[in-house]
């Protein structure tokens, strides 16, 4: 195989910022652990209902089978300690948010990085952007640190609405909570459509999850993890 | 083929990564210092809500229309022992509540001592643990007037409940602190949706405590007793469940 004598050299970028490299390996191990220890909750009474009220005898808008043992945490049903798991990392998961939030304000990382452009929102970019996907080519060859907008909208939609709405709408399902601040059920229509709702939520992330993980996985999966370690990233050479 | 085989590498390696992350935390869940790591979230959910919000904050009520069709029982449907079933054939007219414990004067309240004091009407909506929730009109006097009449010593720190059912032999028991305690909605429920207790729901009395999940809601209450500190009482952790499978002795999260 000849190498082109005129190839470029290998440019290496800083990707991530401390925070967000921090926030985002916390982050990691809370939400994972939130959605199977949530998933260990639900199986207590895998019914959806909405309103203020909903019990066995009440029309549910979903009823799914348990979830299997490997989803759950722990293994094997025990809501005692799958509620240990959950309550405990919702303080995790909600102080980590909060202090990414204040210090990505003050870094400018949610200004620079992931303030999404009028542009970017037309037809005719989306397109672009989407048949680039199809295409395995994620960064733009001109500016490969910035988000593309997928990336863009997929992060806001996770930082700015999923991730508050799970934790609103977890704080609504405590009766302690209730009593305090009201509007907080009020917001959802009653205790059941918040229990809903954070299902949904947490349904999302799930699949943002799963969507992210393959992601990395196509786009080089040791320079993506490597760049969330250690805030290096280097520049695939085919500009993808 | 060297890329296929890296990414089904990684998928192995993910897979193995999600299995050993649910034996991880079954191997923290079940390890002792972790364990307690873990439930200490407890204390400090309890200590937030009690340092943000209001305590006196009173649970919503609702309007009659607003009501559960249907109210399902849950736990014991029946203590089924002689004495509760001796109680049961003639109407709970022998039946006493016991206060005692850490009290000037011990009391020995019946029925109908119990139904003749200030009385207290709410529709509030019970949370179970398990995720549901109903809503039903529950009334009776407070709690708070029963502890004043017994006159309870400044030494108390919780009430505790002792009931008539039993799970596995063992009896069944909760605790509250003085805050909930003295709460204006924590009422001796004699009366449900305007009628007297049905069995399933624990008559003839059973401690409504409105800022907490169902299984503080102690049914077929028949003696309650004014302590200083909780060991010493069933396992010591306060409640029937949280004795036997760690459940958090605050169910107010």
């Amino acid at each position: 195989m000849d190498a082109p004598a005129t190839m470029e050299p290998v440019r290496v970028i800083r990707r991530h910022k401390l925070a967000t490299r921090i926030w985002h390996w916390v982050n990691a191990v809370a939400v994972i652990i939130m959605i199977g220890s949530g998933a260990m909750i639900f199986n207590a009474h895998p019914r959806l209902y909405w309103g203020q009220y909903g019990a066995n005898f009440d029309h549910a808008w979903l009823e799914l089978p348990r979830f299997p043992g490997w989803f759950t945490i722990p293994a094997t049903y025990n809501l005692a300690l799958g509620r240990r798991w959950h309550l405990f990392f919702a303080l995790v998961l909600a102080f980590a948010l909060l202090a990414f939030m204040l210090w990505s304000l003050a870094n400018r990382h949610f200004a620079k990085d992931l303030r999404v452009r009028a542009a970017e929102l037309a037809p005719r970019h989306l397109w672009t952007d989407f048949k680039a996907h199809l295409a395995f080519r994620f960064h733009d060859p001109a500016n490969p640190g910035a988000y593309n907008i997928f990336q863009k909208l997929s992060y806001v939609g996770v930082i700015f609405v999923l991730l508050p709405l799970a934790i609103l709408t977890g704080l609504a399902l405590s009766p302690g909570m209730d009593a305090a601040w009201p509007w907080l059920t009020d917001l959802w229509g009653g205790r059941q459509s918040a229990r809903s709702v954070h299902f949904i939520a947490a349904s999302l992330i799930t699949l943002f999850v799963v969507v992210h993980l393959t992601l990395v996985i196509l786009a080089g999966p040791i320079n993506e993890v490597r760049s969330m370690l250690t805030g290096k990233w280097r520049v695939p050479e085919d500009g993808a | 083929m060297s890329l296929i085989l890296t990414r089904r590498r990684l998928l192995t390696g993910l897979a193995v990564g999600a299995g050993g992350l649910v034996a991880g935390c079954d191997a923290i869940g079940n390890n002792g210092t972790a364990r307690d790591t873990l439930f200490r979230g407890e204390d400090v959910h309890r200590a937030l809500q009690r340092a943000l919000t209001d305590r006196a904050a009173l649970a919503r009520e609702f309007r009659p229309e607003q009501m559960s069709p249907y109210f399902r029982t849950n736990g014991s449907r029946d203590p089924g022992t002689v004495d509760y079933a001796a109680y049961v054939s003639n109407g709970f007219a022998d039946w006493r509540l016991q206060v005692d414990g850490l009290v000037a004067h011990p009391l020995s309240l019946s029925l109908s001592q119990l139904k003749a004091m200030p009385q207290r009407a709410q529709i509030t909506r019970h949370d179970c643990v398990e995720g549901w929730s109903a809503i039903g009109k529950w009334q009776g006097p407070r709690l708070a007037t029963v502890l004043d009449a017994a006159g309870l010593s400044s030494r108390a720190r919780y009430i505790v409940f002792h009931c008539a059912d039993r799970s596995g032999g063992v009896p069944y028991y909760e605790s509250i602190d003085l805050i909930d305690a003295f709460h204006p909605q924590t009422i001796l429920a004699w009366a449900m949706n305007d009628a007297p207790l049905q069995l399933g729901h624990g008559a003839p009395v059973r401690l409504r405590v409105e800022r907490q999940l169902g299984y503080k809601h102690a049914k077929y209450v028949m003696r309650i007793e004014a302590v200083a500190s909780l060991a010493g009482i069933g396992q010591g952790k306060g409640g029937f469940w949280e004795d036997r499978a760690a459940y958090d002795w605050y169910a107010g999260i």
